[in-house]
């Protein structure tokens, strides 16, 4: 049994189930506007939480949550599910393709076997589609692959109850209730101040300051933990900021299509301007990365090399806090 | 970023025949999406964090060898986990896996405990006690 659902490949898990499951109810919702409704955008430096022995820096919101504020900003209603029983989990899932309707599961990364090897971590918090069955086989409609690929019931059992930080726990998740037509002009408006409130936040680690803060910490690094650590602990910020999922530049890039769609949609050319300028800020996130590669590279490097890159990260804490002080007035 | 400039380098993704989408910005300056096959800044990252894994079983197999610690951390390693993780997989408490790691704690557990760590590892008791079998 297939339902007939249409893939889409976006560059992030999350935006990109949300996009796909909405434009299979009929609402042509791209992957940026999801993100951008849902404020998917930030900066978070959390020190005493290790992901793979290095600290973990995020550039966007919590697992879960921008579907959360997408679906309370548009007006949708979401049916969400978690279960102990494994059966259960298959029970309820077989039920609603039964029904023909595709549902957005949360997912280990570790065990998802379509995956290349090397990006197996153990990650808890992937999403796709689901969107049939063919006996003991699950067609599945990953939104970060180009085709749509299957797992076996048992390999999809492995996924939906991986253990770790942020257990999935079957979750399963579809929408049920959705307005006449989405009002977007007003999410669209909250969204964009949820971001600047978090970006601005007086936070140490959060937001401009926390990229300051990770600026601060890097200069540290080589004298307070050695080279080695130092070149891994690099290497995991670039790792966060460009692996697969952030469509370039730390979500840079999609925010500022986002901003580019929502300056036609509220007839904002304010908002355009910005778009070209959150671009450039995305480049130089990517120079960023390019500097920090070379230090990572050969092992030998001097510490002006991370004095070097700190800098760089100073330089767009400060665009940035201009940026999003601009944006708040610009709406 | 431009559309012209999305990076176009070689990475672990293409033997999986597997291509990234990333947003830039084409000729008119609207933004649109485009495939990339990889980025060398992120895939040295990537095959530097992989190199440290690898590093890391290296030493905890030495380790069991000399006796210095038993092949469960071995194991946990060679699944690229940590202490929390592991602890959540078998259901015990971080405090007693730790313990577990001790070559004269491990050589007194029961055959129900050592079932647990096998099951979430995937192989026998038997090659759970015996490196030489694991691969």
């Amino acid at each position: 049994m297939q339902i007939n659902f249409t893939h889409h490949q976006s560059a992030h898990c999350e935006n990109g189930v949300v996009s796909n499951l909405m434009k299979h109810h009929g609402f042509n919702v791209s992957e940026p506007m999801v993100f951008g409704i849902g404020s998917g955008l930030l900066f978070c430096y959390i020190p005493f939480l290790k992901v793979n022995h290095a600290p973990a820096i995020t550039y966007r919101a919590m697992p879960g949550f921008i579907f959360k504020r997408f679906a309370k900003r548009v007006g949708i209603k979401i049916e969400r599910q978690k279960f102990k029983d494994p059966k259960k989990a298959k029970a309820v899932l077989d039920e609603n393709l039964n029904n023909n309707n595709p549902v957005g599961l949360q997912v280990g990364v570790y065990n998802l076997t379509y995956f290349p090897d090397e990006y197996r971590f153990h990650f808890n918090a992937h999403n796709l589609v689901v969107y049939g069955k063919e006996e003991e086989t699950y067609l599945i409609s990953d939104p970060v692959m180009e085709t749509v690929t299957t797992l076996t019931d048992k390999e999809l059992e492995k996924v939906r109850f991986a253990k770790g930080a942020l257990p999935p726990k079957g979750h399963i998740y579809y929408p049920t209730n959705f307005p006449k037509e989405l009002d977007l002009e007003k999410a669209i408006l909250k969204g964009i101040k949820h971001t600047c409130r978090d970006m601005l936040a007086p936070m140490p680690v959060l937001g401009v300051k926390g990229i300051r803060f990770t600026a601060k910490q890097i200069r540290k690094w080589p004298k307070k933990l050695g080279v080695k650590k130092a070149n891994h602990y690099l290497g995991q910020i670039v790792r966060m900021q460009e692996e697969i999922g952030t469509g370039g530049g730390g979500f840079r890039y999609i925010f500022a299509a986002f901003l580019q769609e929502s300056s036609k949609i509220l007839n904002n050319p304010k908002l355009a301007d910005l778009s070209k300028e959150m671009t450039q800020i995305g480049d130089l996130w990517r120079d960023f990365a390019v500097d920090a590669s070379r230090i990572y590279k050969n092992r030998g490097a001097k510490a002006d090399g991370y004095n070097e890159v700190a800098s760089q990260l100073e330089t767009i804490a400060d665009k940035e806090e201009v940026f999003f002080k601009a944006l708040k007035k610009a709406i | 970023m431009k559309k012209s400039e999305v990076p176009q380098d070689k990475s672990n993704l293409e033997s999986a025949n597997f291509r990234e989408l990333c947003y830039a910005v084409d000729e008119n300056g609207e933004y649109t999406t485009a495939h990339t096959t990889g980025w060398d800044p992120k895939t040295i990252a990537l095959d530097n964090a992989i190199e440290d894994i690898h590093q890391r079983i290296e030493d905890a197999k030495n380790r069991v060898q000399n006796n210095q610690t038993s092949p469960i951390e071995y194991y946990m390693e060679f699944h690229k986990m940590d202490l929390p993780i592991l602890a959540s997989y078998v259901g015990i408490w971080q405090w007693r896996v730790k313990r577990h790691f001790k070559p004269k704690v491990f050589h007194k557990l029961s055959n129900k405990i050592l079932q647990k760590y096998a099951d979430v590892f995937e192989i026998t008791i038997d090659q759970l006690k015996n490196l030489q079998h694991a691969n």
